[in-house]
């Protein structure tokens, strides 16, 4: 735990997203029908799925060590990647939105992609509701690590699963080649890795800041 | 003779298809050239420069409070 006090990480999080905006707007994309430029919010709008699922790993890392452990510190840092997680769910799945009017017509064509999408951030929404309906700390702690445990896997199956057997607008799923297949001549894959590091470390670098505030409000609050 | 020319007429219109999903998808490339593309750049960057900024204060000043307490 002592790394999330360390500056070197943070200021390489700041320099690879600074690199993605200018690299992200300025380098060379493949030219493809329907997408035009739009092709270049892939290094903006995939990332923030990498900095959810960045933060949701690490959420249910902190879980099983609670339940492990039963330190309460475990349970805070758990809950705290969730809120971070939830937050750049929200954000990916406004930013899918804005794309898929350009590109496939309409905010929302309950696409199965866009569908399991919502049902996911129900099921992380109702972590939360879980978590504050029990007043008793140590109950809470461990009625929220275990459903976190569970929840995290449904909710790959259902975004990165499903929609993959059925008819998807969204790319890579049923049929439709996803862009690995256009980011082959490695243009792309200079912005979007470093993309997806960058703001993976920045959601790690939030749930942090939250889990040191939340851990001066319980030290506070047990003194 | 008259089928013929049906044939060959039809074979031209594929032809004419064939010409019409080859033309180049259209892209801004004049957006950077004329320069405007890096207005936009500098807005975000100065947005981003911002947000950076304050978050390494939030965190500095989360600093000082974990060392008061």
């Amino acid at each position: 735990m002592k790394i999330i006090y360390q500056w070197w990480w943070k200021v390489l999080t700041l320099v690879l997203i600074f690199y993605t905006l200018f690299a992200g707007m300025l380098f060379r994309v493949p030219a493809l029908p329907i997408l035009h430029e739009t092709i270049r919010n892939l290094y903006f709008h995939v990332p923030m799925w990498m900095a959810m699922l960045t933060s949701l790993v690490i959420s249910v890392v902190f879980s099983l060590m609670y339940l492990t452990t039963g330190k309460p510190e475990y349970d805070l840092a758990s809950v705290e990647s969730v809120k971070t997680g939830i937050m750049f769910f929200v954000l990916g799945l406004i930013t899918g939105m804005m794309w898929a009017k350009y590109t496939w017509g309409a905010y929302w064509s309950n696409d199965p992609k866009q569908n399991s999408a919502a049902i996911a951030f129900l099921l992380y929404c109702a972590y939360l509701v879980l978590r504050n309906s029990v007043d008793e700390e140590q109950k809470r702690a461990k009625i929220s690590a275990i459903y976190n445990v569970f929840a995290f896997p449904v909710m790959l199956v259902l975004i990165f699963v499903l929609p993959r057997l059925t008819d998807s607008l969204h790319p890579g799923n049923g049929g439709n080649p996803a862009f690995g297949r256009y980011d082959l001549d490695s243009h792309m894959r200079v912005v979007l890795y470093p993309a997806f590091l960058g703001w993976s470390l920045l959601s790690v670098w939030i749930a942090s800041l939250r889990y040191r505030m939340a851990l001066q409000e319980y030290k506070k609050n047990t003194l | 003779m008259k089928r013929y020319f049906i044939t060959l007429l039809l074979l031209f219109v594929t032809s004419l298809l064939f010409a019409q999903s080859a033309q180049p998808t259209e892209m801004a490339d004049a957006f950077r050239s004329q320069g405007k593309i890096y207005v936009v750049i500098a807005t975000i960057a100065i947005i981003f420069v911002g947000l950076a900024i304050y978050l390494v204060m939030i965190d500095r000043r989360l600093r000082k409070i974990e060392k008061d307490n």
